[in-house]
């Protein structure tokens, strides 16, 4: 079998429009995701079952469910219902963009809430009654000590949920969305050429997971330079 | 059993294996057909293909006195998959066109298609602008590529997966219009529950659309088919197989 790759050069402005396209999604989808995470996380955390049992099954289902069924519940789902069809929010679920968001987010969110809950656990219980000891209060140790120590302790599973979401983002061409799966495909369509375009659409991926883990290093390094020039010990799943 | 008597059994029962395999793989024609095309090609209750595009695949086989597998592969992989030898030949009411000549030989036609414009009832179409319109078609199709050849500026292309989710849009009233085969459109009319509340707009066309059986370039699969398929005109099975789904003759 011979490759022509000319058609790569052909089809590139197609290819980057669909780039940009995912990148819009991945990126939109992580911060929404990351703001509902965070309540959740920390209701997550409570020793109360009336607050922590409605994250913990937003999480179960979320986290339980193949993201493509969620994706199809709520493009194909929602609009087979009159009163969704004729609600104030059919202008937005009409959109199949804005239908990749809501999956997405949802999703996410319930992955980077779990990811939050571990860090702020993962701090050490000594700091913790240290804040207790010199009289902050809930919130004060919060804002002042938790979440700041956190966010160090988070970022390398948090780089790992952003990259899992960015292939996980491939899912938005089921629905008619022309991101750089769904661009590659209908190239192919066309073309025959699925070696070539799924090649490039493939690099492309890479670049951006590449991005993404350097721009995590740096992060990284400047939130955690009070630990020396040793890296914090949290195992890399990436 | 000693260890010499015990191995040599095994060799020859594993020889014995080895040799059917290799009879099994040369005499079976694997044929790849969609599953998402009623009704020429779907997926019953128990998970078997079946359908118009099935009913001749079977047909020609047994004219072929050939041994037959039919498996199922989405829309868009049936060309990569056939070259790749996946399976041998393709019959899922694929239209016989320059750029798929490029890629596989095609064996004579089994039945003619044609394009036609489906939309709710009582809305009117200028359908040689559409401008602005919200247009579905199914992936790597006839119909999308003829609006990408028509359409692309002007009016808002939506492709997918499966014909199914582009009547799905349809009827959730995210595409204004949809281009599909008028054949399984005609079904979908008649049998789905909605159908009632759409009709065709204007005319069919592209009816030179002609279906064939896809196989790898050069393979001599090609003249078995087209003899066996000569053969079931004649006989008349054809003709039997097409009145169980239309009423009229579609070759």
């Amino acid at each position: 079998m011979e490759l022509d790759f000319s058609v790569v050069i052909e089809y590139l402005p197609r290819l980057l429009s669909g780039t940009w396209m995912t990148i819009k999604l991945v990126l939109l989808s992580i911060v929404l995701g990351a703001i509902v995470a965070l309540p959740l996380a920390l209701a997550r955390i409570s020793k109360n079952p009336l607050i922590s049992g409605l994250p913990f099954a937003y999480i179960f289902f979320f986290r339980g469910t193949p993201l493509l069924v969620q994706i199809f519940l709520v493009y194909y789902g929602a609009s087979q219902f009159e009163v969704v069809r004729e609600s104030f929010m059919w202008p937005v679920l009409r959109e199949p963009f804005w239908c990749a968001i809501i999956a997405f987010t949802l999703n996410t969110s319930a992955y980077t809430a779990e990811i939050f809950r571990g860090a702020i656990q993962a701090i050490p219980e000594g700091e913790v009654e240290a804040c207790k000891v010199i009289g902050m209060t809930k919130t004060q140790m919060y804002r002042r000590i938790l979440l700041p120590r956190a966010f160090g302790i988070v970022l390398p599973a948090y780089g790992n949920e952003i990259i899992l979401m960015l292939k996980a983002s491939a899912l938005a061409s089921t629905i008619t969305l022309l991101d750089l799966t769904g661009m590659a495909r209908t190239i192919i369509a066309r073309t025959y050429t699925p070696i070539e375009i799924f090649l490039a659409a493939g690099a492309i991926y890479l670049l951006i997971s590449m991005v993404v883990i350097y721009i995590f290093r740096l992060v990284e390094k400047r939130q955690n330079r009070y630990l020396g020039t040793q890296s914090i010990k949290v195992p890399d799943k990436g | 059993m000693t260890i010499k008597k015990l191995a040599l059994s095994s060799a020859v029962i594993l020889t014995a294996a080895a040799t059917s395999f290799t009879a099994n793989a040369a005499d079976t024609i694997r044929i790849a057909t969609e599953g998402a095309w009623a009704p020429f090609n779907y997926i019953d209750n128990n998970g078997e293909p079946q359908g118009f595009d099935v009913d001749i695949a079977w047909a020609l086989c047994e004219q072929m006195e050939a041994d037959c597998k039919v498996v199922t592969q989405d829309w868009d992989g049936l060309i990569p998959g056939l070259k790749v030898r996946k399976f041998d030949a393709i019959i899922a009411s694929m239209s016989i066109t320059e750029e798929r000549l490029r890629q596989v030989d095609f064996t004579d036609k089994y039945y003619s298609g044609g394009l036609r414009y489906l939309a709710p009832k009582g809305k009117e179409f200028d359908l040689d602008s559409l401008e602005g319109k919200v247009i579905g078609a199914q992936r790597a199709t006839l119909a999308a590529q003829y609006l990408e050849d028509n359409f692309m500026d002007t009016a808002t292309l939506k492709f997918y997966d499966t014909q199914d989710s582009v009547y799905l849009d349809l009827v959730s009233g995210r595409l204004d219009i949809v281009l599909s085969d008028e054949l399984p459109t005609y079904d979908w009319l008649k049998t789905s529950g909605n159908g009632d509340q759409f009709e065709f707009k204007g005319e069919s066309f592209k009816k030179e659309d002609e279906i064939g059986i896809a196989v790898r370039k050069g393979d001599d699969l090609k003249e078995k088919f087209n003899q066996a398929l000569e053969a079931i005109i004649d006989n008349g099975t054809y003709e039997q197989i097409n009145a169980k789904y239309f009423p009229f003759s579609i070759y």
